[in-house]
């Protein structure tokens, strides 16, 4: 599944200094469907380089990370089991940093 | 759960309605009210609230010079956005002005303050800069060379705040508006809490401080929630900064971040709760306070003979650095002499930094 990844508000930083990933993945463990649960943790063996604790806490974003799928608040979608669909476009914003 | 439950093509297509307009796709969640709504009803309240916010508390009155703490971070570069859009929507005739404090740290400030020299030309907002090495004579990365990583938050946060003061002099502004949201302030209230500094305490949760001194600071973003100051930021594909600067360690104010962005995850209104109880507190007439008056030496206000910049600043000028940090580790013969021990309340040990000075 075709998905972009954009990373912003300092996030970039704990994956190269890359904002925006054009990433393929899949769903996982032979099921059809690819949730928000499973692509953080996707986002965390393969994207994310260094501090992961600055992006995940236990098997969420870390409190004041904002998601927001095709630029729509994840609170509204069900957060870790909003489902993905091919082409969406996932977004994390770190609120933590510097104002 | 009313979630898409299996059906998630045809719901995120669709999305739920606005409950303001019931008309558009709702895009976030309020943390203040849960409400879900829109992005141009999201605009349009959260504008309004900080314009209802700025009328209530007569942050302003017509004709008043303003500068705006300009950091190029998110909450100074959505305040310059909001207050020029409402300043011109709502005829407050102020003339706004960017101030930006460059601390001379290489690699972080000198990047930010790219960013507020945009805000310059994408906002129309004059800007001016000063500098610590013009103020001081020492810029950051100097002082870090000198002092190394401990405690270099007490000197660039008690410097920052001198700085903010004498820029807007330079300006001949009336006032000085700052970015602080209410996630900041609820965090400053822990703070407080936890280092019992009551004298503090007693302040921080003002809209306006310094009232009586010569340029008074007010926080038109004191109800915002910092969600909702990046959201907007994000929607309307603001340009701003978002790097840590390289020299803080942040650690104990990182602990209450963090403490209250859990909170805020299970009950949002706890930020607004916790400002409210730091508004609450009634301070019980025993307290010793502290007495303000001005520094010998360099006439900024002060509690004790010299202000903490010039006791700092004599300390980096004479090799003795630890002067003026902390309160434990007892008098030396030179503070005996010349600066009255901190008492209790005043102290700024271990403050850490996030640029929040209040």
């Amino acid at each position: 599944m075709q998905l972009t990844l954009e990373f912003g508000g300092g996030l970039e930083l704990l994956c190269d200094s890359v904002k925006i990933h054009n990433v393929n993945v899949d769903p996982q463990n032979g099921t059809e469907k690819l949730i928000m649960k499973d692509l953080l943790s996707w986002v965390r063996t393969n994207l994310i380089k260094e501090r992961p604790e600055m992006f995940m806490k236990e098997d969420s974003v870390r409190p004041g990370v904002l998601v927001l799928v095709n630029d729509c608040d994840w609170e509204l979608s069900g957060q870790l089991d909003t489902t993905l669909e091919e082409k969406d476009v996932v977004v994390f914003i770190s609120t933590l940093h510097g104002g | 759960m009313e979630e898409a439950d299996g059906n998630g093509k045809s719901m995120k297509g669709r999305g739920r309605l606005c409950c303001i307009c019931n008309k558009r796709r709702a895009a976030l969640k309020r943390p203040k009210t849960l409400e879900q709504i829109c992005r141009e009803c999201f605009y349009e309240v959260f504008e309004e609230e900080i314009h209802q916010v700025i009328v209530e508390n007569q942050l302003f009155k017509p004709g008043e010079r303003i500068a705006l703490g300009a950091s190029g971070g998110k909450d100074s570069t959505v305040l310059a956005y909001v207050l020029s859009e409402l300043n011109r929507r709502h005829n407050y005739g102020l003339d706004l002005f960017l101030l930006s404090v460059d601390e001379g740290i290489t690699g972080y400030r000198d990047d930010s303050l790219e960013t507020v020299k945009r805000n310059e030309i994408q906002y129309g907002l004059p800007l001016k800069i000063v500098s610590y090495k013009d103020l001081y004579g020492w810029t950051m990365d100097e002082i870090v060379k000198m002092i190394g990583l401990k405690n270099n938050c007490t000197f660039c946060g008690v410097f920052r705040r001198q700085a903010l003061d004498r820029g807007a002099a330079l300006l001949k502004v009336d006032k000085l508006a700052t970015g602080h949201n209410a996630d900041d302030i609820a965090e400053t209230v822990l703070l407080n809490i936890l280092r019992g500094d009551i004298a503090r305490l007693s302040r921080c949760t003002s809209i306006i401080t310094g009232e009586d001194g010569p340029i008074p600071r007010c926080k038109p973003f004191k109800y915002t929630y910092e969600k909702e100051i990046v959201m907007y930021a994000y929607f309307k594909r603001l340009d701003y900064f978002s790097t840590e600067c390289i020299y803080s360690p942040n650690a104990y104010r990182g602990f209450v971040r963090e403490f209250i962005k859990d909170l805020e995850r299970i009950r949002p209104r706890a930020i607004l709760d916790i400002i409210q109880s730091g508004e609450d507190f009634r301070i019980s007439t025993s307290t010793k306070m502290p007495e303000q008056g001005t520094c010998e030496r360099c006439g900024y206000i002060s509690s004790q003979k010299w202000c903490k910049a010039c006791v700092l600043l004599e300390g980096l000028n004479r090799g003795l650095p630890k002067l003026g940090i902390g309160r434990s580790r007892g008098l030396s013969d030179d503070r005996k002499k010349g600066i009255k021990e901190n008492i209790g309340t005043k102290s700024i040990e271990s403050k850490q930094c996030g640029t929040l000075d209040f």
